[in-house]
C-alpha cells in the first residue's frame, strides 16, 4: 500500500495538473497544429494543404517549411490594412466600453447592497441568451424601418431614414453593446473591494469629492481597468460576427479576412499565417499588460 | 525622545478656570440615524492642548460624535464650534481638523512620503516646504529611514506611525484619532501610549481620543468623557472618574469595583451609614450624600482599597467576612475573589510585597474584609 501512495503524486500537484492538462490539450496542441499549417503549402487535396514532413527517398526525411504564406501577408497590404483596422476597430470599441462600464461599475459598487446583487444580475443577463440572437436584435433595431428610425421620424428629428446598419456605427454599437459586461465585471469586483475610509481620509486631507476620486480611487482601480481592457480588447481584434452581421461589407478585418481565406478560398496556410501573426501581433501587448497589472497587484496588497 | 514642554509646577486644568475659552464647543448635539439616537443631547467643551479620551462600550456613539467633529456625519440637531468658528455643516475637507482612522486608511498606491505629503499637496504648499515638513514628520515619528517604502512593506505598527504624520503634518488645530491603538499589540501600545503624548506635547496639539479601553483612556488622557447609549455620563481627569464616580455605570465601566446596594439608616452632613443585606455590619462612609433617608443607594468600593485578614475586625462598620473562593496570582498583586455569607463575591486586591510570604492565604479559609471611611463612594442611580 505505502509504495502506491509515493507513487501517487501529491494532492497538489494532482489539482494544478488539471488545468495544465486542459491547457496543454485545447490550446498549445491546435496551436502547434495551426502553426504547422501555416508553414505548408496548400493544395486541392484533402487535407488542403501539404505535410510538412515527408520522405524524398528511402532514408531521406525532408522537412519543408514554406515561409511565403507570411511573405504574402506583407507584400499585400489588404492584410495591413485590415490588421490596423481590425486594432483601432477593437481600440475605440474598448475605450467606449471603459467610458461607459466605469461609471457603471462605480454606480453598483456603490449602490446599497440588496440593490447592488439585482444590478449585478442585469449586467450579467445578456448572457442567458445566445450572443447572435443579440446581434441579430440589433439588425431589427438599426435598420431603415426600425423602431430607432421611425421613432425619429415621428418625432420629427429627420426626414428620412439615416442609414444606421452596414456602417462602422453599428460595428461600434454592437461592439460596446456585446463586451460591455466583461468591462463591467472586473471593474465592479475591484471597486466593490475598495476600502472606502479611504475616500474619507482624502476628504480628510482636503480632497474634494472629485479630487479623491482622481487620486484615490481611479489609481486603486487599476487593476480593474487593466483586466476589463484585456477582456474586451482580445476577442474584439478578432472579432468576425459582428462586422459581418452590421457591419459594411467592404469594411476590412482581419476577422474577416480569415474567414474568407478558410472557407472562401479554402487556403488554410494563409489562414493559418494570418491567424499565427494576430496572435503575435496580441501577445506583445498583453505581456507588457499582464506586467503592469502585476506590479499594480504588489500595490493593493496588505491594506 | 521629545521632552516634556508641560510645567510641572503650573497645574495644566483650564476646565477649572472660569476665563479659559472653550477651544472645541460641542453643544447640544444630536445624531439620529433613522430611529435610532446614535448621539444624544451632548455637550461638551474641550480646552486647547488637551487629550480628551471619549470612553465608551462599541455602540455608545462615541465615533458618531468622533466623525462629527471631523465632519463626516452632520448633527441632526445642536452645533459645533472649533476654535470660535460654527463647523457644523462645514465639509471635511475645508475643516481645521485632521484625523486618524482606527484602520488607519494609509494609500496603499502611495510610498510612506506619498502618504504624508498627500494633505500639504492638497492644499498647495510649495514644493520645497512640503519636503521639509515631510522630513522633519518622519523624523518625528521615526520613520525616516522608510520613506521609500510602500504601506505592505510596513508593520502594523509602522502604519499606524505614517497615519499618525499623516494626520499631524498639516498642523491641525484639532486631531481627531478613532481607537489609534486598537490594533497593535499590547507591549507595543503601552509604548505607543507614551509615544502618542510626547508628540502631542511637542506640538501642542489638542488630540480627541475615541477608545473602548479604559487602561488607555486613564494612561493618555488629561479629561475622560464617559460615554453610554449616546450620552455623556461623566466628565472629569482620569482621577475624578476612579475615584469620583458620579453613577453607577461610571464605577463599574472604570476598573473593578464591588458595589453593595443598601438603605440609608443615618444621613448626616458629614457622613453616612447604609444597611447591607451583604454585610453584618452597615457601611459607614465619611462624607455626605444628597439622599433622603431610608432611599436605596449603592456603596462602590475599589478591589485594591479592600485589606484582608484572618482576625475578625473590632470595628463596628465597615467590614464583612466570607470564605476564599478563588487566587489569581498577577505577579505585581494577586487578585482574591471572597464569596460573603450573603453569596455576594468580593474582589479584593493585595499587593504582592514580600517574594517568600509564609503563610499565605489559601483556598476555602475564611477571611474578614475590611475597609476605611474614606473608601467607598456612594452613588445613587
Amino acid at each position: 500500500m505505502r509504495w502506491l501512495m509515493r507513487r501517487v503524486p501529491a494532492g497538489r500537484t494532482l489539482v494544478t495538473s488539471v488545468p495544465y492538462l486542459w491547457l496543454l490539450l485545447f490550446f498549445l496542441v491546435p496551436f502547434v497544429i495551426v502553426l504547422k499549417i501555416s508553414f505548408s503549402e496548400s493544395q486541392i487535396a484533402m487535407p488542403p494543404y501539404q505535410p510538412l514532413v515527408h520522405w524524398a527517398s528511402d532514408k531521406m526525411l525532408q522537412i519543408q517549411l514554406n515561409l511565403g504564406n507570411f511573405a504574402f501577408l506583407v507584400e499585400d497590404n489588404l492584410y495591413w490594412k485590415a490588421y490596423l483596422n481590425s486594432i483601432l476597430v477593437a481600440g475605440v470599441s474598448t475605450l467606449l466600453c471603459l467610458l461607459i462600464g466605469y461609471p457603471m461599475a462605480y454606480a453598483m459598487a456603490r449602490s446599497g447592497t440588496a440593490n447592488r446583487n439585482i444590478l449585478l444580475l442585469l449586467a450579467v443577463l445578456p448572457f442567458f441568451t445566445s450572443f447572435l440572437l443579440r446581434v441579430y436584435a440589433w439588425i431589427g433595431l438599426l435598420k431603415n424601418n426600425g423602431p430607432i428610425n421611425n421613432a425619429l421620424l415621428a418625432l420629427g428629428v429627420i426626414d428620412q431614414p439615416v442609414q444606421m446598419l452596414q456602417t462602422g456605427f453599428a460595428v461600434y454599437i454592437g461592439m460596446v453593446y456585446s463586451y460591455l459586461p466583461f468591462m463591467v465585471l472586473p471593474l465592479y469586483s475591484n471597486l466593490e473591494k475598495m476600502d472606502l475610509t479611504l475616500l474619507e481620509a482624502a476628504a480628510d486631507l482636503g480632497c474634494r469629492p472629485w479630487q479623491a476620486f482622481l487620486k484615490v480611487t481611479l489609481p486603486l482601480s487599476r487593476p480593474g481597468v487593466v483586466a476589463g481592457c484585456l477582456l474586451v480588447f482580445i476577442p474584439a481584434v478578432g472579432e468576425f460576427v459582428i462586422p459581418s452581421l452590421l457591419g459594411d461589407p467592404g469594411m476590412l478585418m482581419i476577422g474577416k479576412v480569415l474567414w474568407t481565406e478558410f472557407f472562401n478560398n479554402r487556403d488554410w496556410p494563409v489562414a493559418s499565417a494570418v491567424a499565427i501573426a494576430l496572435l503575435m501581433f496580441l501577445v506583445l501587448p498583453i505581456m507588457y499588460l499582464d506586467r503592469a497589472q502585476n506590479a499594480a497587484n504588489e500595490d493593493g496588497e496588505g491594506r | 525622545m521629545a521632552t516634556s514642554q508641560r510645567d510641572p509646577q503650573v497645574k495644566f486644568e483650564p476646565w477649572n478656570d472660569p476665563d479659559a475659552k472653550p477651544y472645541v464647543r460641542i453643544e447640544k448635539v444630536t445624531k439620529n440615524f433613522g430611529d435610532f439616537v446614535a448621539v444624544h443631547d451632548v455637550t461638551l467643551d474641550i480646552y486647547k492642548k488637551e487629550i480628551f479620551c471619549l470612553l465608551g462600550a462599541s455602540g455608545c456613539g462615541k465615533t458618531t460624535l468622533l466623525r462629527m467633529l471631523a465632519g463626516f456625519e452632520q448633527p441632526t440637531s445642536g452645533r459645533i464650534y472649533i476654535d470660535g468658528v460654527d463647523m457644523t455643516t462645514v465639509p471635511p475637507y475645508e475643516r481645521p481638523v485632521n484625523m486618524m482612522f482606527q484602520s488607519y486608511a494609509v494609500f496603499p498606491h502611495m510610498t510612506v512620503e506619498q502618504n504624508v505629503a498627500f494633505g500639504l499637496k492638497q492644499e498647495s504648499v510649495a514644493k520645497a516646504e512640503i519636503a521639509r515638513r515631510v522630513t522633519d514628520m518622519l523624523e518625528l515619528v521615526r520613520l525616516g529611514q522608510f520613506a521609500k517604502r510602500k504601506p505592505h512593506q510596513l508593520s502594523g505598527g509602522q502604519r499606524q506611525r505614517v497615519a499618525l504624520a499623516r494626520s499631524l503634518v498639516k498642523k491641525p488645530k484639532l486631531l481627531l484619532l478613532d481607537e489609534p491603538l486598537a490594533a497593535l499589540d499590547k507591549k507595543l501600545r503601552e509604548h505607543t501610549q507614551f509615544e502618542l503624548i510626547n508628540i502631542q506635547e511637542t506640538l501642542g496639539v489638542t488630540f480627541i481620543v475615541v477608545t473602548h479601553d479604559q487602561e488607555e483612556a486613564m494612561t493618555l488622557s488629561s479629561r475622560i468623557g464617559l460615554m453610554n447609549h449616546g450620552e455623556i455620563v461623566q466628565v472629569g481627569t482620569p482621577r475624578a472618574i476612579y475615584e469620583y464616580p458620579q453613577t453607577r455605570f461610571a464605577a463599574e465601566f472604570i476598573g473593578q469595583v464591588n458595589t453593595f446596594e443598601g438603605k440609608l439608616i443615618e444621613d448626616e452632613p458629614s457622613y453616612v451609614r447604609i444597611e447591607s443585606a451583604d454585610l453584618e455590619v452597615p457601611i459607614y462612609v465619611d462624607h455626605g450624600v444628597s439622599s433622603a433617608p431610608g432611599a436605596t443607594v449603592w456603596a462602590a468600593v475599589r478591589p485594591e482599597k479592600i485589606q484582608i485578614s484572618r482576625a475578625k475586625p473590632a470595628s463596628s462598620d465597615n467590614w464583612g467576612s466570607g470564605i476564599v473562593r478563588d487566587i489569581a496570582y498577577m505577579g505585581d498583586v494577586s487578585i482574591y475573589l471572597i464569596k460573603l455569607d450573603s453569596g455576594k463575591v468580593v474582589r479584593v486586591a493585595q499587593p504582592n510585597i514580600h517574594r517568600h510570604a509564609e503563610d499565605r492565604l489559601t483556598w476555602d479559609e475564611r477571611v474578614y474584609l475590611q475597609w476605611h471611611g474614606s473608601s467607598p463612594v456612594v452613588v445613587t442611580k
